[in-house]
């Protein structure tokens, strides 16, 4: 009997071993994973926004540096997510334009204003510290680039959050103002911080054949409980309220109950009707535009400097 | 956070085709020395016009946080990979010889 690709393949994801570029893989499984990781890409890079709108309103010099720090590193998380996408046999150009003409979507958590600096905290401490649950989890995704791009973002990721959390200590010290303006950052941010991890398991489309092909190794629900368990007691410490009436500690599972998540939101924002979401777009497309003598530019100089090296 | 968005019954969304006209700039290996005394390894890819901005930008990707002391860059497309087929690399796996722990050394002996 002769071993094809699919039996290996089927092999290494038996094993927990990685599949690998060049390796013979089914068609859904390469397009589960290019729609997955250049969603994810797209994220980190339209997520630059909210943030880098306070860049320029930060309180401190420290604040500032710090936040200039963090936007960067998301533009490299970006980075990275885009190589591994390519290893699939997909370019860059593509899942770009792709983005720019709205037929690939990135996490609606990013079409969300940030009203306020203490959104910068929320953000860090919810909107990281979620990504964060989510990716260590994806760090034994079964396609091997993929995987290395999360340690290599994890690693960075817990700076976000301890960032963001930081951030609202200082608020929570602060004046009667500042300690209101960080709850009603928490208000808004508190439930689509929960919607990230996506509709409940029985709704989930996708996530059945992502855990058989181990693309996806934890289910949404889990996540969004794990993500829970670990946030609400470090919002207590803030001395801070969740907007959830029926958030109850269960003694007896040791988990933190919540009350029903209000799903329509969520679909409505992914529909697009968030108000930025056209507003992200246009700021990405412009942006590149902007650069394009940047980018002539480089290309018009390395032509000159090979062409005098040949010479 | 989940990063597959999902998708909406009836909605117009693509896949990529793979055949996407390139107007990019090529692809390059970054191979980065965490410390000296230790190789160069691979740590990512990266697009660039020539091999002064890659250096530049791999600069900036990859060792924001001090994880180097010095950068290569190679052209993607100069990398040559081996056949990573059985023929190629199974014949090794049963060569227990090569290894030091094939021999029993009497305790006697001592360390060796």
């Amino acid at each position: 009997m002769t071993i094809t690709g699919e039996d290996r393949f089927l092999e290494t994801i038996a094993a927990d071993d990685k599949v690998e570029p060049r390796d013979w893989m089914p068609d859904g499984y390469r397009k589960t994973l290019i729609r997955q990781i250049a969603q994810h890409a797209h994220s980190e890079i339209i997520g630059m926004q909210p943030e880098g709108n306070w860049i320029t309103r930060a309180p401190t010099l420290m604040r500032k540096i710090i936040l200039m720090a963090k936007v960067q590193d998301e533009a490299g998380h970006g980075l990275y997510l885009y190589s591994a996408a390519e290893t699939l046999g997909v370019s860059r150009d593509e899942l770009q334009h792709l983005l720019h003409t709205g037929k690939q979507k990135y996490s609606s958590i990013f079409n969300y204003p940030t009203l306020s600096w203490a959104d910068i905290g929320a953000i860090g401490w919810l909107v990281d510290g979620a990504a964060i649950v989510n990716q260590i989890a994806l760090q034994s995704t079964s396609y091997g680039p993929y995987a290395r791009a999360m340690v290599r973002i994890c690693k960075e990721e817990s700076f976000h959050a301890r960032q963001g959390y930081s951030i609202l200590l200082a608020l929570s010290r602060g004046s009667e103002a500042q300690r209101a303006m960080m709850q009603d950052a928490i208000d808004r941010w508190w439930w689509p911080s929960l919607m990230m991890f996506g509709p409940p398991d029985a709704e989930s489309t996708h996530t059945e054949q992502s855990m058989k092909w181990k693309i996806k190794r934890v289910t949404n629900d889990e996540l969004r409980q794990q993500f829970v368990d670990q946030t609400v007691p470090q919002g207590q410490h803030l001395g801070v309220t969740f907007p959830d009436p029926d958030l109850t500690y269960d003694e007896g599972t040791g988990h933190w109950m919540i009350g029903d998540i209000d799903w329509d939101e969520f679909w409505a924002v992914v529909k697009g009707d968030g108000r930025l979401s056209r507003e992200r777009i246009a700021a990405k497309v412009h942006a590149w535009e902007e650069g394009a003598w940047v980018r002539e530019a480089a290309t018009a100089y390395a032509e000159k400097v090979s062409l005098r090296r040949t010479a | 956070m989940t990063y597959e968005v999902p998708e909406i019954p009836g909605e117009q969304t693509e896949d990529p085709t793979g055949h996407y006209e390139e107007h990019g700039w090529p692809l390059w290996e970054v191979f980065v020395r965490p410390k000296r005394g230790l190789n160069h390894s691979h740590a990512g890819s990266l697009h660039a016009p020539d091999a002064e901005a890659a250096v530049q930008n791999a600069r900036d990707a990859y060792t924001r946080r001090a994880e180097g002391i010095s950068v290569w860059v190679v052209p993607s497309t100069a990398i040559y990979a081996s056949d990573d087929s059985e023929a190629m690399f199974e014949p090794f796996e049963d060569r227990p010889y090569r290894h030091p722990t094939f021999y029993d050394i009497p305790e006697e002996v001592g360390q060796m």
